[in-house]
């Protein structure tokens, strides 16, 4: 607490100073089980900025604890005392139904470095809006897509009993084209599933889709590999991202699982994120990190097009999506949600650390199926 | 479905009990005792999960690792109840709620700080990985047999310790009127610390147990806390045998609803429908079963007091 003190008032003294500059307020999550998430996209939000050296950006940094109450009153406060331009930060899909669509109808920008909800993404989708990192479905969409090239006729497919959750298994029966052999709702917070595991062996599919985020995951992929059940599994990355393999362990490892980064894909904007965030932080960037460095990188792109007092033109510049991605090939579709690539990735153990390598791309240029939906141009 | 898995899912709800027992145990024999209402006892349960990890982590072996995780969850509940929780045992409920639910905040920072946000690696020992076969062709993990083993092997302890020792007779008799005792001359303010620390170890041993299986993180204790509470309540609250059998209800109950009421719904409603509803409802089962007990015997299946 008191380092993200320090590192909050650091970044303010040193951006203090500038008249012309975009108040940014982020509201995410540091504290509780979802800490590891909110941090990495903190990290690497600040990161991008201490890399541009930008003096413009004045960021205010607050603790959200994953709950929707406290989240809708860090938002007041940051609107109407704090008078801040862009929102960002926010982790958690329920989170972001409670603050999004008020601030955005307050005039105020907001950017999602993480939270995609489906609602948000059609006929509901707004132009101060924007959401740098994925609409909710796409992961779970390419491990369906995923599952048909592999060649598995028949999936267990699993997920928490949330909104989250059935956007999931949603996402993977909109590509799959197999047979589901057993679709499984767990209780949110779950961390026993010996239950699951002997129905899953019982089952006799051919292979397994499960998302399980955070804590959840590791429990899951623990138990799954001491069962000695041998069917392989499929999940999106937040089971497999680098803040929480450490903790899962060789259990993880050779898992397929499917993300829109990966700190192997080459391009010059990832290695150095990658080198700089090392450097910095003393361990590996996360899927969530990216997206948080990606958010900071688009709004200083936009912040050199136009100014933010001009507000049309300020959403024609982040429009514009044009930054150096560590995706690579990054754009906006009518909708404000992310044009891009989604990659198959297997776990590795790579000079003693688990990590992903990308093995495959799942679907190219891939757009969610909300789009349609949304009136925007 | 064959008699395999219902075999397997019995045998896992029998491990999520003892699992529970370890828990329930202390926070009956903490409430019996003393009154006390523990909101923290979660906390002593990460502490053993972080204890176990940072000590099997440096040594390489987890028999030191859970020694590490009893150790510590005892010496945090003696300095706790010394330092806090001696000064509410005049005070009514709320004032030990609020104070303990401090305490729970304090831990869980605390260990942030410590140990940061990330999850810790904490894994079977090699000794106890994989499956092995139960008769009747059964592949159920090692550990878990372990768990069920350690777990009826410390209620036998608990018993033998409060119906054969000294010190059981000072618990009992502190349980029945603490005046009494205490005029008698015995050190009332030690045995609450004796008692304190010795919930605290079985807290943290469950927490090292089940931190092994899931995972290693801060705030891991308080949805067992929940959990926890539920046994003590079906139970009676302030006896052992009522945790036993009450924590081993419960684990049965939560596993097998969650594994046939999905079933059950599938056989009248679409499958996808079926899955949601009887999810729902299975989540809620335990809950339902702590009414019904609490409508048939307000005080608990073997409370004394209501």
């Amino acid at each position: 607490m008191r380092k993200l003190l320090m590192t909050a008032a650091a970044v303010m003294l040193a951006t203090g100073a500038a008249a012309e500059g975009v108040k940014v307020g982020m509201i995410t999550t540091l504290s509780g089980g979802g800490a590891g998430l909110g941090i990495d996209v903190r990290d690497g939000f600040q990161l991008a900025l201490q890399m541009a050296g930008d003096s413009d950006v004045e960021l205010v940094i607050a603790d959200d604890q994953q709950q929707p109450d406290v989240a809708v009153q860090l938002a007041d406060r940051m609107i109407q005392s704090d008078q801040v331009d862009v929102l960002t930060g926010i982790i958690w899909s329920n989170l972001a139904m409670a603050v999004v669509p008020a601030a955005v109808a307050q005039g105020k920008i907001y950017l999602s470095p993480n939270a995609g909800p489906s609602a948000l993404a059609g006929a509901q989708c707004n132009e101060n809006y924007f959401n740098v990192a994925w609409q909710n479905d796409n992961l779970h969409e390419a491990a369906g897509a995923h599952a048909n090239e592999a060649g598995y006729g028949s999936m267990f497919i699993l997920a928490p009993n949330y909104p989250a959750g059935t956007d999931a298994l949603t996402g993977f029966k909109r590509f799959y084209e197999g047979e589901i052999t057993q679709e499984l709702y767990t209780t949110v917070g779950q961390t026993d599933y010996a239950s699951e595991i002997a129905q899953i062996r019982a089952s006799g599919a051919d292979a397994v889709f499960f998302f399980l985020p955070g804590g959840m995951g590791i429990s899951f992929m623990k138990q799954y590999a001491d069962s000695g059940v041998e069917i392989p599994l499929i999940g999106p990355a937040f089971s497999f991202s680098q803040d929480i393999l450490g903790a899962v362990g060789d259990a993880a490892l050779g898992v397929i699982n499917t993300s829109q980064w990966s700190k192997d894909l080459d391009n010059p904007a990832n290695q150095a994120f990658v080198e700089n965030f090392v450097e910095a932080y003393g361990r590996l960037p996360s899927l969530y990190a990216s997206q948080g460095f990606d958010t900071a990188n688009l709004l200083l792109s936009a912040m050199e097009k136009a100014d933010i007092s001009d507000q049309a033109a300020f959403r024609a510049a982040l429009k514009e999506a044009d930054f150096d991605s560590t995706r690579g090939e990054f754009r906006f579709g009518n909708n404000n949600h992310p044009i891009q690539n989604i990659y198959v990735r297997e776990v590795i153990m790579e000079d003693g650390v688990l990590t992903n390598r990308i093995v495959g791309t799942a679907l190219t240029d891939h757009q969610d199926a909300y789009a349609a939906d949304c009136p925007l141009p | 479905m064959s008699a395999m898995l219902l075999i397997e899912q019995a045998l896992n709800g029998l491990q999520l009990g003892v699992m529970l027992f370890l828990m329930a145990a202390g926070l009956t024999l903490v409430f019996g005792v003393m009154g006390l209402i523990n909101l923290a006892h979660g906390s002593l349960y990460m502490v053993g999960a972080f204890a176990c990890a940072v000590v099997a982590a440096h040594t390489g072996s987890y028999l030191l690792g859970l020694a590490a995780a009893l150790a510590a969850a005892a010496a945090a509940g003696a300095l706790v109840e010394i330092v806090v929780i001696r000064r509410l045992y005049d005070r009514d409920h709320l004032d030990q709620v609020l104070a303990t639910f401090a305490l729970i905040l304090v831990f869980s920072e605390g260990t942030r700080y410590l140990f940061g946000s990330l999850p810790l690696y904490l894994n079977v020992p090699a000794a106890l990985s994989g499956p092995v076969m139960l008769p009747g062709g059964i592949a159920y993990p090692a550990f878990r047999l372990a768990i069920i083993a350690i777990g009826l092997a410390v209620a036998l302890g608990l018993f033998w310790l409060i119906a054969r020792t000294r010190l059981g007779i000072r618990i009992r008799a502190g349980e029945s009127d603490r005046q009494m005792i205490a005029a008698l001359g015995v050190d009332i303010r030690r045995l609450y610390t004796i008692v304190f620390a010795l919930g605290a170890a079985l807290a943290g041993l469950a927490g090292a147990l089940v931190g092994t299986l899931q995972s290693v993180e801060v705030g891991m204790g308080e949805p067992v806390l929940i959990l926890a509470f539920v046994v003590i309540v079906i139970g009676g609250i302030g006896s052992i045998k009522g945790a036993l059998v009450g924590a081993i209800l419960v684990g049965v109950t939560d596993t097998m609803g969650r594994f046939l009421l999905p079933q059950i719904f599938a056989t009248f409603m679409d499958p996808s429908r079926a899955t949601g509803v009887g999810s729902a409802l299975a989540s809620m089962l335990i809950y339902i079963l702590m009414a019904v007990v609490l409508i048939l015997r307000p005080q608990g299946l073997f409370g004394a007091r209501a």
